[in-house]
């Protein structure tokens, strides 16, 4: 009685040191935008793959949004 | 680097929703996922502003500090985005987030709740850049086009500015100083010129006053 009853206390305990378990968290690493995307869209007047000229073009275009630069603000 | 930045100016916005139009036809965005919205305050009261509402890619995001499974993260840009093979759809960043920013698409059986869905500044997610499974998940990387979100480029006031905060932030300072205060901006002042004792000045109002 007593071998088998410490057999599965071993069993039981044993169970236990099954392969670690993990949580699947924290995001995937993302590709940065000036990696020019792989569609048909992208807008000329830059070169994919180079930070600084891509840069220069989020600039540039940012600045377009102000009109003051196409309508003379009133006098 | 630059750090992306949207803003709204109550003043020009005129609740057009085309941001909103520009933005569900850009990403495709379900029915009932509204990743950017306009909202009125005081309307039909003298002085009623309108603004247009997205995430704002906070710089200490209350979504990132929440989320149980830690799906978020900031790009070298500032841009809050999320990865949605981690995310549980567990409804947290919903409750910490102050601009209603994170949206649950309902397509499931009894209301189930999907996977967390909010605005990406387009510039999608961990997917490779342009690639159709970013598209189906995130919607269109216009950053990696060379261009700024949809919604920004799209209004026709140029009330809401999206880009390089310091380049946003010098336009927006450019036109609150020249566009003064008060009558300046708003009602007669602006459309018909300066009022003079009551009147406009010339013009049918002066004459009747006169006779």
């Amino acid at each position: 009685m007593k071998p088998a009853l410490l057999a599965f206390a071993l069993a039981l305990a044993l169970g236990g040191c099954d392969k670690s378990q993990t949580l699947h968290s924290g995001h995937a690493s993302d590709t940065p935008p000036w990696d020019a995307a792989s569609d048909p869209f992208v807008a000329p007047g830059w070169k994919a793959g180079e930070k600084a000229s891509w840069e220069s073009q989020i600039r540039n275009r940012t600045a377009a949004q102000n009109e003051y630069l196409r309508t003379p603000p009133r006098s | 680097m630059a750090r992306m930045k949207f803003i709204c100016d109550a003043e020009r916005c005129i609740a057009c929703n085309g941001c909103v139009t520009a933005c569900k036809a850009e990403h495709d965005i379900p029915w009932g996922v509204n990743r950017r919205r306009v909202v009125t305050m005081g309307e039909g009261m003298p002085g009623e502003r309108s603004i247009s509402v997205a995430c704002m890619h906070c710089s200490d995001a209350p979504c990132m500090a929440v989320c149980p499974v830690d799906c978020f993260y900031r790009t070298e840009e500032g841009v809050v985005l999320h990865d949605k093979d981690v995310c549980i759809g567990c409804g947290y960043c919903s409750y910490a987030c102050p601009f209603g920013a994170p949206q649950f698409p309902s397509n499931g059986t009894f209301g189930m709740r999907g996977k967390m869905d909010k605005c990406t500044f387009c510039a999608g997610g961990p997917e490779p850049n342009g690639t159709q499974a970013e598209f189906e998940k995130y919607g269109r990387n216009r950053l990696a086009e060379g261009k700024l979100p949809a919604c920004a480029e799209m209004c026709s006031t140029k009330a809401l500015l999206a880009g390089d905060g310091d380049v946003v932030a010098d336009i927006l300072r450019t036109r609150v100083l020249t566009r003064g205060k008060g009558s300046e901006i708003w009602g007669w002042g602006t459309a018909y010129g300066k009022p003079s004792n009551g009147a406009p000045q010339g013009g049918q109002g002066e004459k009747a006053v006169k006779s």
